[in-house]
């Protein structure tokens, strides 16, 4: 049949442009065009969709008209919707964002498998065990994912501002996971795939409660790590639906996304040094703040202007941005200083920490967002060595990716952790709203240190301030 | 309802889980950091061909209940998909390098 043609090379079309796309997107110089190239994929994919059309199933033709509205109407919601809110997120907020998308896909997958376990069992030929198994094994994997997502969608929106703790928590969830894993073997071994619909609701309804305990404790610190694991969580479970249907490009798309999703979560967890189960398993921060020793020292002011002034005379400064940064919407105001700074001659290079921001990655796209080259911006392991170097070391909204706690405190929380090494610069300016502690709770005694001068503000403000200080003293110069 | 499609032994199944997984793995394993994000949400995009599956499935429910649950999961899958898409095209919008060679426009 024609349209069978057509669907199956447009599935392979599909795995190639998204094969393609994603290699493009993993260099900068070619990164915008990867996820056009990606994007002509889905279009591709999406619209041969339709011609299932022609080939359904005997049983589901007389409901064909009602199924082609229902999907078409949910597409058009669903693009909608999604297009919309994609357009108008703010930068800053865009690692929720993607949890968000993500788990909707995670969603759909499970929804496929309801679908699948849900059908009416007459359609004579019947499955395997393994095909019932992998449809239930993908929709528990994509439950979890969409549950799981849609929570650390809330605590990084601030929706959600509580950290679920309590002991025996793990014997809870080992409880549900064991039950949910219960019922589901007996839809695939105990029913042959066609449990009654009320077992299989049980099912789903406890896989998503398993996704919300499994997240609730975990901290947000910690979240960029866990929506990366879901990330591959609904890789795999599109994976496995899309072996259920029979679908090749569902299968390589998602095993793609879900073996280099994995990946993506361990190098983030490894740039936190943190094992992928310490963060599932473990109460991140919950005894920190006791342990902590008295730190000796005095957080010493410095006004804006002044610290503007005497970067203006340095020969290098190396500024290390945090999450306050992009909070403040400060970083067009300090790539203009960056700009004055390099206009007298100064060397100036951002150092970047594998977590700045709120993900491996956002605050080169914050930052690549006020538009600072990114030759400019260097790796911790790139830049670290250069500290020494560098006459200033400007922290704006970092904390803890600057504690040297990190590499001394064994009792700290974040022991263990790279940092970025700023404490070794002649001199440090922090730029700071108040005194507060960083997203850790963890004390920072980088503050303290001899060598570094608190510029208390707004960072956006401070900014402008050392503007203002630099450009008056260029121009009273002349 | 196996038509002429192409019917996946297990062990073909398992043999593309194997290369596509092989193909995740090297794409990511070179990449560097600061393209961390965007490739995250650009895989996240990726995985948004759920939908197609997803269409699939709804077009041949054959009950209300089934239809339910299809206008979800092709609305949730739609969603992954298209806002994937943005968000990542809108990231990736903003990598230029310095030497005056606007990358995007």
């Amino acid at each position: 049949m024609n349209a069978q043609l057509l669907i199956e090379v447009s599935a392979l079309a599909a795995s190639f442009l998204f094969i393609y796309g994603l290699k493009r997107m993993s260099s900068p110089v070619t990164a915008r065009s990867g996820i056009v190239v990606a994007g002509y994929g889905m279009l591709v994919a999406v619209l041969a969709s339709f011609l299932y059309t022609f080939g359904v199933a005997e049983a589901a033709k007389p409901h064909l008209t009602t199924n082609a509205i229902v999907a078409i109407t949910a597409l058009l919601i669903g693009v909608g919707w999604a297009w919309w809110s994609g357009k108008k997120v703010e930068m800053t907020a865009m690692p929720q964002m993607v949890a968000l998308y993500n788990g909707m896909g995670g969603g759909s997958a499970a929804a496929i498998a309801a679908m699948v376990l849900l059908a009416t069992p007459t359609e004579g030929a019947s499955h395997g065990s393994l095909h019932y198994l992998v449809t239930v094994f993908g929709g528990l994997i994509g439950a979890v994912s969409l549950s799981g997502s849609l929570i650390a969608w809330a605590k990084l929106d601030g929706r959600i501002n509580k950290t679920l703790r309590m002991t025996g928590i793990q014997a809870i969830n080992g409880t549900i996971m064991l039950a949910t894993l219960g019922i589901g073997l007996y839809i695939v071994f105990g029913a042959g795939g066609h449990a009654p619909a009320g077992v299989t609701v049980a099912f789903f309804a406890l896989a998503l409660i398993f996704g919300v305990m499994m997240t609730m404790p975990i901290g947000g610190a910690d979240m960029p790590v866990v929506i990366s694991l879901y990330n591959a969580f609904t890789g795999l479970a599109v994976g496995l639906e899309g072996y259920v249907l029979n679908n090749p490009a569902l299968m390589i798309a998602g095993m793609v996304v879900g073996s280099a999703g994995t990946l993506l979560t361990l190098l983030m967890a490894k740039a936190m040094n943190r094992s992928v189960s310490n963060v599932i398993f473990s109460n991140f921060g919950a005894a920190g703040d006791e342990q902590q020793g008295e730190i000796k020292g005095s957080m010493k002011p410095v006004d804006a202007g002044d610290a503007g002034i005497q970067m203006r005379y340095a020969s290098k400064v190396i500024i290390a941005p945090g999450y306050g940064l992009a909070v403040a919407q400060a970083q067009h105001k300090l790539f203009e200083f960056v700009k004055l700074l390099q206009a007298a001659g100064v060397e100036v290079k951002f150092a970047i920490h594998p977590v700045a921001g709120r993900m491996p990655g956002h605050m080169n796209v914050l930052l690549a967002e006020a538009g600072v080259p990114y030759d400019i911006i260097y790796d911790m392991e790139d830049i670290n060595g250069e500290f020494k170097e560098a006459d200033f070391a400007i922290v704006i909204g970092a904390n803890d990716t600057v504690n040297p706690a990190a590499r001394t405190n064994k009792s700290s929380p974040i022991y263990g952790m790279p940092i970025l090494n700023v404490d070794q610069a002649k001199q440090v300016f922090v730029v700071k709203r108040g005194q507060g502690k960083g997203y850790s709770g963890v004390e920072n005694e980088l503050f303290f240190a001899d060598n570094t001068n608190l510029v208390y503000g707004d960072a956006q403000k401070v900014m402008v301030a050392m503007i203002q200080a630099v450009k008056s003293l260029d121009g009273g110069g002349h | 309802m196996e038509h002429a499609t192409t019917v996946l032994t297990g062990f073909v199944a398992l043999y593309i889980f194997m290369l596509a997984a092989f193909t995740g793995y090297e794409i990511i394993g070179r990449v560097p950091s600061i393209l961390h994000t965007p490739l995250m949400s650009g895989s996240n995009f990726v995985h948004g061909i759920v939908v197609v599956g997803a269409i699939y499935a709804t077009l041949n429910a054959t009950s209300v209940l089934e239809q339910a649950i299809g206008f979800f999961g092709v609305l949730l899958g739609a969603g992954n998909a298209a806002g994937g898409y943005v968000v990542t095209e809108r990231m990736l919008d903003m990598f230029k390098s310095s030497d005056k060679k606007p990358a995007g426009k």
